[in-house]
């Protein structure tokens, strides 16, 4: 029997990706020069953007997808590894540890997370998991001479291993109830024998959840983020914080919009509690840190809380308002970090909060980006952040969930206090000591690209929201 | 049914009033820091030339309509239906104008007396200025909420970089306070959004009516933010440390423009909008601003800080801008847009007199002072006019203000107005005591030999003098600015909302 060649044109970028990892991690083996690998995986990185815009369509039965939704994930996903690319070389220089696979494990990672944003089946959405965590796994204890960066591997690892099993089992439950993986199919099936009340569908719901719930880190499954975030090296971190995360949400918009869709109303009574706990704990944790690592790894963990408000509403706008919200939070978190990875020098570590006392003074223009960045975290306009806050908000009461958006509002409030705790630091203390700044011109490339990106986002967001929209038709 | 009125400026107005400061902070972001005086002079100039634009607001304003003026719109963001959209009516256009001024005078008397981070400081002041125009001449509410919180950020550095000893407690709490109350604002901003058709635009959502319980909820979303910010009773605590560690320039904005955004929030939107809201929490809001007055006045009898005093007499002054208010007649609303003007001009004068003092001291401490007229004299006599002006002496704008708030007051309910009177009474107490510490008595060792204010510090202060008796003896110059708007509010919030959506049906059968 002839089996047809598979069309192959809505996976190109991936294929290209894979092959280019690939090639890049040959590289290694002759390259000296380090720096180059960066180079060659941002360029590479561009190809696959150039392909990604141009792919569509349905391939492999029905089990990949490539449709606006996954395109603006994809987005996010490459954006990011630019930008992680660019904060690394100098970081990895300074704590030695620069070695090529690093480049080539985050473009393995970030191919993880184009699978997963564009699986119409689960087992590929498996598979893309597995692949994104293990690299990450692998980065995440990248310093290896260093404890902490180890045990944030190890944690990383177990939790992660946990989550990863709790997706399978909700799988297996999924496919002994409906007879496929394919996500079309479960809802064909929900629908045509009306199971929405299903205790077994019930549960394989609540362990998708579940499972999603770790990678986006939103809480009570949040437990690794801190350690994790803390102990990575800064500038994985960083990609952390926005790849899996984005990821997560995008395997959460897409299963449960698709799949679940039907049994929506079950499912937001899971989400619900998890999106106030999580804003809850995000926020109020991040009051009392002293790291500037676990603060912003807890207020990534609040912002998690704020985009599931995008989800529970359940509607095309709703997600729309989260692929922006992601979208406007990966270039303002990585500058973030960007900040922080400057401070880092040899011998000083640099991420205590109290380092940061009088940076306006001896490094002004390092204390204005981080003080845009910090606003906008917080979600003060006229910087990006208000506006993608300002967008899922309406589209939650649109949807008739104020007093959820009401309570969204008052944790945005409380989070103004952490965050404007470094702005104060900064401009109102006097410097104790000298701190360096490690600076380099990738770094500074991708600080005045996030810091561009905050402000005219912050500005003009029509044209944003117009592709977050046009990426949500095909729901 | 039209509302506005084209801008017959043959330029863009109000934006440039926006964009003018904001341009002069981006050329001072490019600056060398270590220049200050060049820094200082292009935040005079630029300040100044705003200023400059600003007067044709002044003379060309039709004052016989009240229908928005100096309109321009442009599409923002289409999907989501908000748009550009600036213009100035009665009520707001006076305050675009003590915005403008105000600025001027912050950059001089900051002028020796900031030294540390001079360029942040007046890239701080300019944007600060572009906002509060902003805030003043929005007509989309959207675009009125991101100027609004947009404020946020160079007040807070302002109190809390350039602030005195307790400073960055001040700044955090100033800032928290007004967050909490804003963010409610927005979720009511975006109700109101939904409900009215998905339209920011203020003066289409002035021709909605909306159900009595949403009103309700809506006029305590918005009662978060815009009372918080006058600030009322019982949610004023932010402002006597804002205003008492803030740097000089910082308290006068506070008292001369920020506060007003209260008041002037409920003006342009909780009354118009929400009129039966409005009208039905008129005892509540009557009350709090009679506890605010007199509450307010006897505080200020314990003060033994120069700015803690001005600060609380805020409170109380800003209280009866909030009974004239919600009094709901043309007295009472005139009076209290008026003393929103007066308040400006008093209490900027008064703090802008401070600064002029702790310049040379470097003490606010009641105590420290005494026998100052006899060191300064010029300067004790400006000080004395601000002080009547600040009891509220006929031929002071004072008088002007408080009196037809008062002729309101009583028109709403006798009982507030009688208390609100007795207010002025511990108003002329307080001020006239601390004239007496400060001024008479015997000379403290800690002010003798101080020199009398120089030119600098006269410029600064002598706008602030004419706009005293200005106001004071010819005020139908500024009341005739809101006659028709005010009316047209009134007709609004007092059972208006009938006879207007009667008169569209007309109009559209007409067409």
């Amino acid at each position: 029997m002839p089996i047809a060649m598979p069309n192959l044109a809505p996976v190109m970028p991936e294929i290209a990706m894979t092959f280019l990892a690939i090639v890049l991690l040959m590289a290694d083996l002759v390259i000296r020069q380090k720096d180059t690998l960066g180079l060659i995986s941002i360029i590479s990185t561009g190809i696959v953007l150039y392909l990604v815009l141009g792919s569509a369509g349905e391939t492999f039965s029905g089990m990949f997808v490539s449709d606006g939704y996954s395109t603006f994930f994809k987005l996010i996903f490459l954006a990011n590894l630019i930008l992680t690319v660019l904060i690394s070389s100098r970081y990895l220089q300074t704590m030695r540890i620069n070695f090529g696979e690093y480049y080539a494990l985050t473009m393995f990672a970030t191919l993880g997370m184009m699978l997963m944003a564009s699986a119409a089946d689960i087992i590929v959405l498996y598979l893309g998991l597995e692949l994104m965590a293990l690299s990450t796994y692998v980065l995440a204890g990248f310093i290896r001479y260093d404890i902490r960066s180890n045990e944030a591997a190890i944690k990383y690892l177990l939790l992660g291993a946990f989550a990863s099993a709790i997706l399978l089992y909700g799988t297996s439950m999924i496919y002994g109830l409906t007879g496929t993986t394919n996500l079309k199919g479960i809802a064909a099936y929900i629908m045509n024998n009306n199971i929405a009340g299903n205790p077994v569908l019930m549960l394989s719901m609540i362990f998708f959840a579940v499972a999603f719930s770790f990678k986006i880190a939103a809480v009570p499954f949040h437990m690794w983020a801190p350690d994790a975030y803390e102990g990575a090296p800064t500038p994985i971190t960083a990609f952390m914080s926005v790849g899996p995360k984005a990821a997560g949400f995008a395997v959460l918009g897409r299963v449960f919009l698709t799949a679940f869709a039907s049994a929506r109303a079950d499912w937001a009574m899971v989400l619900i509690p998890i999106a106030i706990l999580t804003m809850a704990v995000g926020n109020i944790v991040a009051l009392s840190q002293t790291n500037i690592k676990r603060m912003l790894a807890y207020s990534s963990i609040a912002h998690a809380g704020y985009m599931l408000l995008g989800v529970i509403v359940g509607t095309p706008t709703g997600l729309s308002s989260v692929l922006n919200y992601m979208l406007i939070y990966a270039f303002m978190n990585v500058g973030a970090f960007a900040v922080v990875i400057m401070l880092r020098s040899e011998g000083f570590a640099g991420d205590n909060i109290s380092d940061y006392e009088g940076l306006a003074k001896t490094h002004p223009s390092a204390a204005a980006l981080m003080l845009i960045f910090m606003f906008s975290l917080t979600g003060i306009p006229p910087m990006a952040g208000f506006m993608g806050k300002f967008y899922l908000f309406m589209s939650a009461i649109n949807a008739g969930y104020t007093s959820l958006v009401i309570v969204a509002v008052l944790f945005s409030a409380i989070s103004a206090y952490f965050y404007l705790r470094i702005v104060m630091l900064m401009y109102m203390k006097e410097p104790k000591e000298s701190v360096e700044l490690n600076t380099s011109p990738a770094l500074g490339l991708a600080l005045a690209m996030t810091a561009a990106a905050v402000i005219l986002i912050g500005v003009l967001p029509g044209k944003v929201l117009a592709l977050a929209q046009m990426a949500v038709a095909s729901f | 049914m039209v509302q506005t009125m084209n801008n017959t400026m043959g330029f863009p107005i109000l934006s440039v009033l926006i964009f003018l400061p904001l341009a002069g902070a981006a050329l001072i972001l490019l600056m060398n820091r270590a220049n200050d005086k060049a820094i200082r002079m292009v935040s005079l100039f630029v300040s100044i030339a705003t200023f400059i634009v600003s007067l044709p607001l002044f003379t060309v304003f039709d004052k016989t309509t009240h229908l928005m003026q100096f309109v321009e719109r442009y599409e923002w963001i289409p999907s989501l239906n908000m748009s550009y959209y600036l213009g100035l009516d009665g009520i707001s256009v006076l305050f675009v104008l003590l915005s403008t001024l105000v600025t001027i005078l912050c950059v001089l008397i900051s002028w020796e007396s900031v030294r540390t981070k001079t360029k942040e400081f007046f890239i701080s002041l300019l944007v600060m200025e572009g906002a509060m125009i902003g805030v003043f001449c929005s007509l989309d509410f959207m675009l009125f909420y991101i100027f609004w919180e947009a404020m946020l950020i160079p007040m807070y550095l302002l109190i809390g970089v350039w602030g005195g000893p307790n400073r960055v407690y001040a700044a955090v709490k100033f800032f928290l306070y007004t967050l909490v109350g804003s963010v409610l604002m927005l979720v009511g901003i975006i109700v109101l959004y939904f409900y009215a058709g998905r339209t920011f635009d203020i003066l289409e959502l002035m021709t909605k009516a909306y159900p009595y319980k949403m009103q309700l909820m809506l006029f305590w979303a918005f009662f978060a933010a815009f009372a918080v910010k006058v600030p009322m009773f019982p949610v004023h605590t932010w402002l006597p440390d804002a205003h008492t560690e803030a740097p000089t320039a910082g308290s006068v904005i506070l008292a001369a423009v920020l506060i007003k955004m209260g008041a002037y929030g409920f003006l342009r939107f909780s009354m118009p909008l929400l009129p039966d809201a409005s009208r039905a929490m008129t005892p509540v809001m009557l009350t709090l601003s009679v506890i605010a007055i007199i509450y307010g006045g006897i505080i200020c009898l314990a003060q033994t800080d120069l700015k803690r005093l001005i600060a609380y007499s805020s409170v109380s002054h800003m209280g009866f801008v909030t009974l004239g208010i919600f009094a709901l007649n043309t007295q009472g609303v005139e009076g209290g847009i008026l003393q929103m003007l007066n308040h400006g001009v008093v209490t900027g004068a008064l703090f802008l007199s401070v600064g002029v003092i702790y310049d040379r001291t470097h003490t606010r401490v009641i105590a420290d002072y005494g026998g100052v007229a006899s060191v300064m004299p010029i300067y004790a006599s400006f000080f004395m006019v601000f002080t009547f002006a600040s009891v509220g002496l006929p031929a002071t704008n004072g008088f002007i203000g408080e009196f037809l708030i008062l002729l309101g007051g009583f028109k709403a309910n006798q009982l507030a107005g009688v208390l609100a009177a007795s207010g002025i009474i511990i108003g002329a107490g307080y001020m006239l005591w601390l004239y007496q510490r400060v001024f008479f008595m015997e000379t403290n060792a800690k002010v003798a030999g101080l020199q009398d204010m120089n030119m600098r510090e006269l410029i600064t202060l002598l706008p602030m003098v004419v706009l005293v008796f200005w106001i004071g003896i010819y005020p139908n110059v500024f009341l005739s600015f809101m006659h028709p708007s005010v009316q047209h509010l009134l007709e609004r919030v007092n059972g208006g909302a009938a006879p207007t959506v009667a008169a569209n049906i007309v109009t559209q059968i007409l067409r």
